[in-house]
């Protein structure tokens, strides 16, 4: 499948006043800090639970605990895709039993990404609460899972992807839809 | 993206360094799961992998079955002293009885050479050779240049030196081949009568005098005195041997600094490296032993999530 036809729908700026949002969003439902862990799924998931620690430093000036995760061995599909998919790291380096986990994910879609994580973590302890956190959730759900923080409602139509590209991995922040050929 | 293309992991010989570099890299995430407190992860679930030892192990055996198991996948031990060979069955028998079972993925140790690309023909599961005579032990090679990498950070342009019986050793072999695609140089250090000269006709360079060698090493490849397979005597006496090629306090002090020791294990302490040198060597040799596991779970993710031709 090739794309053509980017359209922006999330600008640096935008990104950057989203996550600001979402930050106060996860601390005024959980206002003990203590409770709060942040989990980033690679990649870019990762990069955004990172800019969030920041902020939330910034804000309350604590710095939560930041673990990234790898759902690749969870995947549901894992014999189906061939050629076998690169596995990168998982670094969980606290307790996540009894605390609030925050799983967090750049792209909202099928749900199926969510479901391996949420097993995932599971191998990992019983926390008490998972709440998951997206920059865009573009709708298509192929399994009951909802995300409690919101960047941005894009609805899509299925021949279109939602790319979100990070400093961190493609040099600018951006959100873009582009239609399928 | 990562290059993957191998149904079989037969020989480094075959390997390509993308490869190879795909398996480390793999390695470096596995390792995280044996850290865990749920040392499981699903990836093989549902798959069966028949561990098939025709001569006898217990570490490659053990650490096979475990990252079988890390992954999820059912695993049936099957060993040659239990098994229906000594009732007179061949092997390629076997084989054939063994795929009426449906297995994924073979692992294989067998006493002859050139024979696994034979018994891939009797099933369709994807074979790992762990062990196979005097020609390779892939996973072995694989996890010593992942534990060199791990300690000296490159895998190119180092000299590597390989110390003892290399005619009877599959390790070494699989190591020539591996270090030379990264450029790194092998030395093959032994008594003559245990240096076939077919050595360096796969690259590597032969010294019968350790106290030279060692000199440039960065790594040491100690290898066990295979007394097992002693056909016939290569050396006067174990005594003369350890006279000649043991690693010793003294010899390892002509070594460069940084120069590290590996052992395939398992290590006979005063014969081929003193026990006086223990605590100076053995941490980074039973790293091996962790990492073996963690490249053994590599291997057979790769064989095993490959998109299956229906």
């Amino acid at each position: 499948m090739t794309f053509s036809e980017e359209k922006i729908v999330l600008s640096s700026q935008d990104i950057k006043r989203i996550l600001y949002r979402l930050s106060h969003q996860v601390l005024e439902k959980t206002p003990n800090l203590e409770k709060i862990v942040l989990l980033g799924i690679q990649t870019r998931g990762a990069h955004l639970a990172c800019r969030i620690q920041k902020i939330i430093k910034e804000i309350e000036g604590s710095q939560l605990p930041l673990g990234v995760l790898d759902i690749t061995l969870y995947r549901d599909d894992l014999t189906a895709i061939g050629p076998s998919p690169l596995v990168k790291e998982t670094k969980i380096n606290f307790d996540i039993n009894g605390k609030v986990v925050v799983l967090i994910d750049d792209v909202l879609f099928t749900g199926r990404t969510i479901r391996a994580a949420l097993d995932e973590i599971m191998d990992f302890g019983r926390p008490e609460r998972v709440e998951l956190l997206v920059l865009v959730d573009r709708g298509h759900r192929e399994l009951p899972i909802r995300a409690d923080f919101v960047g941005k409602n894009i609805p899509t139509a299925e021949n279109e992807s939602v790319e979100v590209r990070l400093q961190e991995s493609d040099a600018k922040d951006e959100a873009v839809i582009a239609r399928a050929e | 993206m990562e290059k993957w293309d191998k149904k079989h992991i037969l020989e480094i010989k075959e390997f390509d360094r993308e490869e190879i570099e795909t398996v480390l890299s793999l390695a470096t995430s596995f390792k995280e799961i044996s850290q865990r407190d749920v040392k499981k992860v699903p990836a093989l679930r549902g798959k069966t992998i028949l561990n098939l030892f025709f001569e006898n192990s217990t570490r490659t055996r053990t650490s096979f079955e475990l990252a079988a198991k890390r992954l999820s996948a059912d695993v049936v031990n099957f060993s040659a002293s239990s098994s229906s060979l000594t009732k007179g069955e061949t092997i390629i028998d076997t084989i054939k009885t063994l795929q009426a079972y449906h297995p994924d993925i073979l692992i294989v140790r067998i006493n002859s050479s050139a024979s696994l690309s034979t018994l891939a023909k009797y099933t369709q599961a994807s074979i790992i050779n762990a062990g196979d005579g005097k020609n390779e032990h892939p996973t072995q090679a694989l996890l010593d240049m992942f534990t060199v990498k791990e300690a000296k950070g490159t895998l190119e342009g180092l000299n590597v030196l390989i110390v003892g019986d290399v005619f009877h050793s599959r390790v070494a072999r699989s190591n020539i081949f591996g270090f030379s695609k990264f450029g790194s140089k092998v030395t093959v250090c032994a008594p003559p009568t245990l240096v076939p000269y077919e050595f360096e006709k796969i690259g590597a360079k032969i010294s019968y005098d350790l106290d030279d060698a060692i000199k440039k090493a960065d790594v040491i490849i100690m290898l066990r005195v295979q007394t097992e397979r002693q056909e016939s005597s290569f050396f006067p006496s174990l005594r003369e041997y350890v006279d000649k090629f043991a690693l010793t306090p003294q010899r390892f002090k002509n070594a460069k600094k940084e120069a590290i020791v590996l052992h395939p294990g398992p290590i006979n302490w005063d014969a081929e490296i003193s026990s006086s040198l223990k605590e100076e060597v053995h941490p980074l040799i039973l790293k091996q032993a962790e990492n073996g596991l963690a490249i053994r779970m590599a291997a057979l993710y790769l064989v095993g999530t490959r998109k299956r031709a229906l």
